[in-house]
């Protein structure tokens, strides 16, 4: 090989490079941000579903029930605990979790998510 | 460990016995009968839903005023943004004249009760709408109650509709209504319990589906009924007993470009 040592040294120089950002933040994970709760939300002591289920699932649920309500009709929703609720994401959702930056928003920022259901929903005004 | 010969035939004897008596059988002697048993009601079956506007009693009212709290009621409740430029307007039910409203019927000496009248005009919820034929994604179509529906999420800004409306009833979001003049809609969003529209979707009225889902009227009809002009009455056409039907029967009507076959469901009372 001509020119073995540039070669080897160039490649050890770009492989440093590369991984250099990994090797800066390493151990330094930021940790994932907690949805905070309104009072009202805490009162309430439970929503439409599960923490568990709505915290990896609502995605799918407020897909479904956009379906249902524009497209079937199907306005409201019996929780198995008899509870009804209209299915809405401006209504029913943000009245309780009106804190939309500390609820949604951090969350949603930390997973690099960007949902574009605040383009026509409209957010609750929020107090600095 | 092998079945023995007899109890092999009795298994497969019980196995079409209860073929027979399972779906299959079902399908053989009602076909159909199982799917439609296992599917919901669809949404107010068997319903039709209309519109009769007392065109003497609302100009009557216009004449006096220049009423339009029908109008408002509906843009205000439904956050539908004024960007003061035509070419922009969004409209759910706006104001046209007799000629431009019924463009196959004037003469050349048309009454002056009507003539150049400001009529209320609305998307006519047509039996054949022309726009759920074109729309390429369903993202507008016709529901079993006779509401033309319009699902925002599915829209795709083609403007097939709009084109293929011929009641000029659908309208196109140029820009982003939250970014409408301030000045022109000075507490916009005005309802904080419906969405706005995103840039580049089409939108019509909707006969107030968020309302008939509670059971009440549309806006507009129940704002003309609350300053006692009674001009908007909304009902069930499949319903004989209905107020709708009993004002056709009593009644001469005229709709908007009959000829084309579309059937609307909005009829005018001269």
């Amino acid at each position: 090989m001509y020119d073995g040592g540039k070669i080897i040294v160039g490649l050890i120089i770009g492989l440093g490079l590369l991984l250099s950002p990994f090797l800066y933040n390493a151990g330094k994970a930021t940790k994932a941000p907690e949805p905070q709760l309104t009072p009202k939300a805490k009162e309430a002591k439970v929503c439409v579903a599960n923490t568990n289920f709505m915290t990896t699932k609502h995605m799918q649920l407020l897909d479904r029930w956009r379906d249902e309500v524009v497209r079937e009709g199907k306005r409201y929703y019996k929780s198995p605990e008899g509870k009804v609720y209209y299915k809405s994401l401006q209504v029913t959702c943000l009245r309780c979790h009106s804190n939309k930056t500390k609820f949604c928003d951090e969350c949603h920022n930390y997973m690099g998510v960007e949902p574009f259901c605040w383009e026509c929903h409209i957010a609750p005004k929020e107090k600095e | 460990m092998g079945v023995s010969r007899r109890k092999f035939l009795k298994i497969s004897g019980l196995s079409v016995l209860l073929g027979l008596g399972g779906k299959a059988a079902f399908e053989l002697l009602a076909p159909g009968s199982i799917d439609a048993a296992m599917e919901p009601a669809p949404i107010g079956e068997g319903k039709r839903w209309a519109m009769v506007i007392d065109a003497k009693k609302c100009l009557e009212k216009q004449e006096k005023d220049g009423c339009k709290e029908c109008i408002d009621i509906c843009h205000r409740i439904h956050n539908v943004p004024n960007f003061g430029n035509p070419k922009e307007e969004i409209k759910w039910i706006w104001k046209e004249t007799y000629e431009h409203t019924f463009p196959s019927r004037h003469n050349d000496y048309v009454s002056e009760d009507v003539h150049g009248k400001p009529f209320i005009l609305l998307c006519n919820h047509c039996t054949n709408p022309p726009c759920v034929r074109v729309c390429p994604t369903k993202a507008t179509w016709k529901r079993p109650d006779g509401v033309v529906m319009m699902d925002q999420h599915r829209c795709i800004g083609c403007r097939f509709c709009m084109a293929g409306c011929p009641y000029g009833s659908r309208s196109f979001n140029w820009g982003d209504s939250r970014e409408a003049p301030k000045e022109l809609n000075p507490d916009f969003p005005t309802n904080m319990e419906y969405p706005t529209r995103s840039k580049g979707v089409v939108e019509k009225c909707t006969f107030c589906a968020e309302r008939l889902a509670k059971g009440q009227i549309p806006a507009c009809v129940e704002a003309c009924a609350k300053i006692k002009v009674n001009a908007l009455h909304f009902g069930d056409l499949a319903d004989e007993e209905s107020e709708v039907r009993e004002l056709l029967r009593h009644h001469y009507a005229i709709r908007r470009k009959p000829e084309l076959g579309t059937e609307p469901n909005v009829f005018y009372l001269i």
